[in-house]
Order: C-alpha cells, then sequence, then structure tokens
C-alpha cells in the first residue's frame, strides 16, 4: 500500500486567551484515512494534549466531530484526508475552549447556567 | 470547585441514563443527568442501527415469556432470570411508551412492522427506517429530557468517582471538561449508567467513551461486578475498506438476506472446514463462524487487513437493489461497490454481559447507588439475543430512575466533605506538570491494552495467554500507568481525562482476564480453546469486588424464576 505518503497535517493550537499559532505534523498516510484518523494518530504519537471533540469514530452519528479542514466546513471522521498539506482549524462562528474544540454544547445543558442552587 | 446538590444524580446520558432522568422527573425528584460527552451523543445508542426485540405482538401473535424463554436459551443457564424477565415483560410498556414520545417505530396500516433476528423464535424486532433506530430513539428522549423541568442536564461532565460516606453512595466527584474546574455533586441517589466496556479490544463497534468507567466506578465504590469473562463478540464486523456512516455490524442481515460468501485470502471457501456447511443458504451458526475466520487469520490464511473476504459478486445488481435500496447508494459514497468489490469482514467485540450487579429494582449492595443499561450485568447470561440491549437501557433505566427516586425521597442528602474531592483527584496529581510536553501517553498505552485484549483476552482464550495478560495488566497498574506526564492547567484536558479512562479501562481489563482464568471451561461467549467444553459445575456466577487494592472473585446461584412461563401466560389471556 502506500506506506511512504505523508500528509502534513497543520493543526491551530490554544486556547481562547492564547495568541493563535500552528503546528505541523507529519502523518503517515493509509488509503482511505481520514482526518480525524490523522488527528488521532497526532494525540497518541506526538502530543497527548491536542484537544478536539469527537465520539463515534466513524458511524457519522455523535455529530461532534465538527471542524475546518482547509478552510471549509467539515466533520472530521468523514473527510478523507489528502496528501500534500492539510490544515485544521476550530469552527469560527464559535467560541475557541482549545485548540480544535469550541463550544458547541447547547446552553441548557450547561450546568453552571442551569444550576440555581 | 462547583457545588451542585440533586435528588438524583444519573451517570451516562445514553438509552439508559436518559430514561432513569425521566423516569426519576416523573416520581417528582429533582434530576441531574450528566454526560462526558453531550447529552445522548456519547455512547452505544445513537450509534445502534438495527433492532429493538419486544413482544408486543404486532406481526405475530407473541408473549413476552417467549421472548424470556428464547432470552434464556441464548444466555447458555447463566441468565439472572428475575431480570431477564423484568427485561422481556417491561419491555412491551417501554416500546409503546416510546411509540408515544414519537421514536417513529416502522410501521404498516398502523401496526409496527418486526422483523426476525438470530435467536428469537419469531418475528420480535421493532425498529425504525432506514437503520435509522440509535438515532430516533436519542432523538426521542433527548426531547423528553429536555422539556421536563425537573431535569437539569450537564454535557461535558466527566464523572470520576462516586463518594461513600459510612458505607453509602451520597454523590460524585466530576470534571467540567471545558472549564477543568472539579465539581462535587450531593445526591440523593446515583444512577450508574456509563455504558459498555468493548472499547477495550482492539477491533471494536465502541464509540470512545466506551472504555468501561462504569464498571470501574461501581467497583471502587464497593459494588460487585458479575460474569466479567463474557464480552459478545460479533462475526462479521466490518474491517475494510475504511466506511464512515455505517453500522459495523451491518453485514449480518446483508448476509442473510441475500447471502454472501466468506472467503480466505486466498480465495477459497472455508467454513466447511470447520465443520459448518455454508453452502446455498449461508447460516453458519454466529460462533462457527467467528472461530473459522479466527482460524483462517491465525494460520496465515488472511486478507490484507487481517480479517476474510466477504463477497456478494455472485448475486445480481437488482437483488441487491431491491433487498437494500438505499443502502446500496450509500456504500456507492464510500465507493463501495459490491457489485465489483469483496469487502474484509472480522469478529469485534460488540456487547458487554457482565456487569454491574444488582438486583430487582436496580439497587447494588451500596445503599443510594443504582445501575442501569449495559453497566448492568446478568439479564444476558452468557451471550445476549440481538435486540436485547436496547430495551434493556430502556427497562433498567426506567426502573433505576423510579427507584432511585424512591429512596432519594426518603433521605436526608449527606453534605460531602470537600476532602473526599481532594483524595479522589489527588492521584494524578503528582504526574499533572506545567506546560509538560507529555511523554508516554494514556491513549499509546490504551491501544497497547487495547491489542493486548484482542490478542489474548479475545474470542478464544487459553489459560497461559490469560496469565500473560494479567501480569501485563497488573504492571501497567502499577508502573506505565504512574509514569505518564500529563499537561497540567488547560481548559478541556483530554490527556487528563484519558489517564483516568485508562485507569478504569486497567481495572476492567483486569477483571475480565481474572474472571476468565477461573471459568475454566467454555461456555457461550467465553471460549477456551484448552478446556472446549461446558461444565455443570461452571453453571454460577462469577462475582468481583475489589478488598483494598486487590480484586477478589466469588461464585453465586443463579438467580432463577420460581413459577412456569404457561403459569404466567394463562394468567394473562
Ligand atoms: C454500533 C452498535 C450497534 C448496536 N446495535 C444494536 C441493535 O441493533 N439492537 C440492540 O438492542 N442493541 C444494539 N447495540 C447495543 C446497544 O446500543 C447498547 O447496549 C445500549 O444502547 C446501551 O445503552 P446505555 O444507555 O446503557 O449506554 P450508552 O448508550 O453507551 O450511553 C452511556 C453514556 O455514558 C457516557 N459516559 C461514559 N463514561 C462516563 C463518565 N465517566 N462520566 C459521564 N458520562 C460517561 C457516555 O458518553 C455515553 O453517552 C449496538 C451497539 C453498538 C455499539
Ligand atoms: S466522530 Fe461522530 S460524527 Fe464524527
Amino acid at each position: 500500500m502506500s506506506e511512504d505518503l505523508k500528509t502534513m497535517l497543520k493543526v491551530y493550537r490554544g486556547a481562547a486567551d492564547e495568541a493563535p499559532r500552528y503546528e505541523q505534523f507529519d502523518v503517515p498516510h493509509e488509503d482511505g484515512a481520514s482526518v480525524l484518523d490523522a488527528l488521532v494518530w497526532v494525540r497518541e504519537n506526538e502530543d497527548a494534549s491536542l484537544a478536539f471533540r469527537y465520539s463515534c469514530v466513524s458511524a457519522n452519528a455523535c455529530k461532534e466531530c465538527m471542524v475546518l479542514v482547509d478552510g471549509k466546513v467539515n466533520y472530521a471522521c468523514t473527510a478523507k484526508l489528502n496528501t500534500g498539506t492539510v490544515t485544521v482549524e476550530p469552527l469560527a462562528n464559535k467560541t475557541l475552549i482549545r485548540d480544535l474544540v469550541t463550544d458547541i454544547v447547547p446552553p441548557k445543558e450547561r450546568l453552571a447556567s442551569a444550576d440555581v442552587e | 470547585m462547583m457545588r451542585v446538590s440533586t435528588d438524583v444524580f444519573v451517570v451516562g446520558a445514553g438509552g439508559a441514563g436518559m430514561y432513569a432522568a425521566i423516569s426519576a422527573a416523573r416520581e417528582g425528584a429533582d434530576v441531574i443527568v450528566a454526560d462526558k460527552s453531550l447529552i445522548s451523543r456519547g455512547g452505544a445508542t445513537i450509534m445502534a442501527q438495527m433492532t429493538v426485540a419486544s413482544a408486543v405482538g404486532h406481526e405475530e401473535p407473541d408473549h413476552w415469556t417467549h421472548h424470556l424463554a428464547d432470552t434464556i436459551e441464548a444466555g447458555h443457564s447463566l441468565c439472572n432470570e428475575e431480570l431477564s424477565a423484568i427485561l422481556c415483560e417491561e419491555s412491551v410498556t417501554r416500546i409503546h411508551e416510546m411509540d408515544e414520545w414519537k421514536v417513529g417505530w416502522a410501521r404498516v396500516e398502523g401496526r409496527m412492522t418486526q422483523v426476525h433476528a438470530p435467536g428469537h423464535g419469531l418475528k420480535r424486532c421493532v425498529y425504525v427506517d432506514y437503520l435509522n433506530t440509535g438515532p430516533a430513539v436519542a432523538r426521542a428522549l433527548r426531547g423528553e429530557v429536555a422539556q421536563r423541568p425537573g431535569i437539569r442536564r450537564a454535557s461535558g461532565l466527566a464523572v470520576i468517582e462516586i463518594v461513600v460516606q459510612d458505607g453509602e453512595a451520597v454523590g460524585a466527584v466530576a470534571i467540567d471538561v471545558e472549564s477543568g474546574e472539579t465539581v462535587l455533586v450531593e445526591a440523593g441517589a446515583i444512577v450508574m449508567a456509563a455504558g459498555g466496556l468493548t472499547k477495550l479490544y482492539k477491533r471494536n463497534s465502541a464509540s470512545i467513551n466506551m472504555g468501561g468507567e462504569a464498571y470501574a466506578m461501581a467497583l471502587r465504590a464497593g459494588a460487585e461486578l458479575i460474569d466479567m469473562e463474557f464480552v459478545q463478540f460479533f462475526p462479521i464486523g466490518h474491517l475494510a475498506p475504511r466506511m464512515v456512516g455505517m453500522d459495523p455490524i451491518m453485514w449480518d442481515p446483508f448476509r442473510y438476506k441475500v447471502g454472501g460468501r466468506l472467503l480466505n485470502g486466498e480465495f477459497e471457501e472455508f467454513i466447511h472446514n470447520y465443520g459448518a456447511s455454508d453452502g446455498g443458504n449461508y447460516t453458519a451458526r454466529r460462533d462457527v463462524a467467528s472461530y473459522a475466520i479466527y482460524k483462517e487469520v491465525e494460520e496465515g490464511r488472511g486478507s490484507p487487513h487481517g480479517g476474510v473476504w466477504l463477497s456478494f459478486d455472485h448475486i445480481s445488481e437488482e437483488v441487491m437493489k431491491e433487498k437494500f435500496g438505499p443502502m446500496i447508494g450509500r456504500l456507492a459514497k464510500n465507493g463501495i461497490d459490491l457489485q465489483k468489490q469483496a469487502i474484509e469482514v472480522s469478529p469485534i467485540a460488540h456487547y458487554h454481559m457482565g456487569g454491574i450487579r444488582v438486583d430487582t429494582e436496580m439497587k447494588t449492595r451500596i445503599p443510594g447507588l443504582y445501575a442501569a443499561g449495559e453497566a448492568v450485568g446478568g439479564a444476558n447470561g452468557a451471550t445476549r439475543l440481538s435486540g436485547n440491549a436496547i430495551p434493556e437501557a430502556f427497562v433498567f433505566g426506567e426502573r433505576a430512575g423510579k427507584f432511585g427516586a424512591a429512596f432519594a425521597k426518603g433521605r436526608a442528602r449527606a453534605p460531602i466533605d470537600e476532602a473526599a474531592a481532594t483524595i479522589v483527584l489527588s492521584e494524578p496529581k503528582s504526574q499533572l506538570q506545567k506546560n509538560a510536553e507529555p511523554d508516554g501517553s494514556a491513549t499509546a498505552l490504551m491501544t497497547e491494552l487495547q491489542a493486548l485484549m484482542w490478542d489474548k483476552v479475545g474470542l478464544f482464550r487459553t489459560g497461559e495467554k490469560l496469565e500473560q495478560a494479567l501480569e501485563r495488566i497488573r504492571e501497567m497498574q502499577s508502573d506505565d500507568l504512574r509514569n505518564i506526564t500529563i499537561p497540567d492547567d488547560e481548559p478541556f484536558n483530554q490527556a487528563l481525562l484519558d489517564w483516568y479512562e485508562l485507569r478504569a479501562g486497567l481495572l476492567c481489563a483486569e477483571s475480565i482476564t481474572l474472571a476468565a482464568i477461573n471459568r475454566t471451561e467454555s461456555r457461550g461467549a467465553h471460549q477456551r480453546e484448552d478446556i472446549p467444553d461446558a461444565s455443570p459445575e461452571f453453571e454460577r456466577n462469577q462475582t468481583i469486588e475489589m478488598s483494598g487494592d486487590d480484586m477478589v472473585t466469588g461464585w453465586a446461584e443463579v438467580p432463577r424464576i420460581s413459577y412456569t412461563l404457561e403459569e404466567k401466560q394463562a394468567a394473562v389471556i
């Protein structure tokens, strides 16, 4: 298979109060791999602190993994991983929490705001 | 540190947790339902696509006792028959209730459509079209939860530990994932509904939140687990090519509806070499299919990704389109054309029969601590009938919420000592380092654990492999887990959550392995290559509890029902 192929993954890093920066990771490329596969690979092999949301892995059921892939809104788990450079950034229209995680929690599902005690 | 207080605290918001929240609220209790992911999205419930078994009798005359008889038969003499009976009887009410909540069960002329699934004596399984059961269930329950005023929802709250004071469960310690803040929850009752553990196996159908935290939290709180050796493997799970938006167990109906040929890496049929005939009707038993695939791969005759081929090229395009309609289009989106290519399949870990030991009120032996859903052990014995897990989530969830609420009502809420939280969180504290570059990550260790469980505690076990696994699991607990550096002070500190998850996963792995070592026989989903037969001496449930840091196992008589099924049928009709 395509063992020598690589993807240069350019990932947005940092929390809301930090200056934006990008980090690059050389990720092995496999046929049929998704952008999510590449992010998981980074967390496992390069940087365990990389923050992104996902649950269902590939069922495309949880809808938690939405990010910008090369500037376009996409599910990380369904976006095919290209070779060459792929840029992954947090959703632009949501408040940034950290790295690729944005505030997608519906307001009424927040304990703090719902709590009156 | 944030403090909240409630009558009933539900841990996990899948089918079981959301049902528990609704039923507790119906009893007038205040409820907080929490999920480390988002409400309704994090676990197995939303991923299920197919069948829900219940004797609603719309398609053919049926009675819950028939469903019970099939469930007990599948369970290989290990079903807690009292729990199985509750599951089968009350599922009928729950299916109708879900119908009122507009889940949208498939119907023809007003009747619910029911299909036949393996192991059931008749057409018993309702579903939502097309392959949409889980998302529809999740949506209906999410809606019900949202509109009940007594329920507070907490997405992104990872529960770490149950707080036990004077032998009773009084609350929980959790982490607000986004802020990293510690949350102390005081509760009159706690319902553990945090789902299963199949993620602990390399090949699985799990979401990332199914690493067994429910079992580990219950165990550490002092509750018992039972039958942890029984992990259900599904014989022809999807392996390759990469496919998204589809249930990895979807090939089963394909195979039995139109017939699909299983071929080894040399493109030869092989099932007949394992004592089963697959020619013509493709009905080799699931355990035989699993064993045959496992052996072909072990002997070097697997497909490129380490499974076998499933081929439909002998079936015409018209037949495929007629039987599977929109599915063919969804496959095409994934670049898969069954007319032109075979796909690779392999057994995958799919469901956990074992779990938290409860009585018929879903109570553990720790007052105040209840359990529901896949986290509960016993109702399905040594193997589960297909379609029994979603009704189990509904029925046990409803009961846990109801009985939990009643317990909370009669009880003064105990204030939790803040020290309790400090102790819980102190364990990885020494490993937290400001701005640390993490070396040795919990995710990498989880990957190792998954491979270890797959190779040595998987489908076909031997005493020797199990002992090797146990040794490494214990070493990971005492060494590797303690040597991970975790970056400190970050919002959404995934590395810290991964650490807790790994700790829980290792405890579960230890319990499965230990139980599998002790059960020196083969029965249902627990297959020992070194001891291939079942033995009457092992018609018992195996219990597990903690004594300090040590895991202690024991045996218990299987709870049986005292009435005959005919008596029950006569009483109703
Ligand atoms: C792909 C797939 C297909 C299936 N198909 C079927 C089918 O067709 N029919 C059938 O009957 N069964 C099926 N099953 C099994 C069935 O879906 C599950 O057994 C059932 O949904 C379990 O429900 P639950 O509420 O107990 O757990 P889940 O739905 O898994 O919910 C548990 C929740 O707990 C949360 N959680 C975990 N840990 C924590 C923590 N520490 N703190 C807070 N929250 C936590 C998780 O995020 C999750 O949302 C399938 C399972 C899978 C994976
Ligand atoms: S991971 Fe669930 S939708 Fe992408």
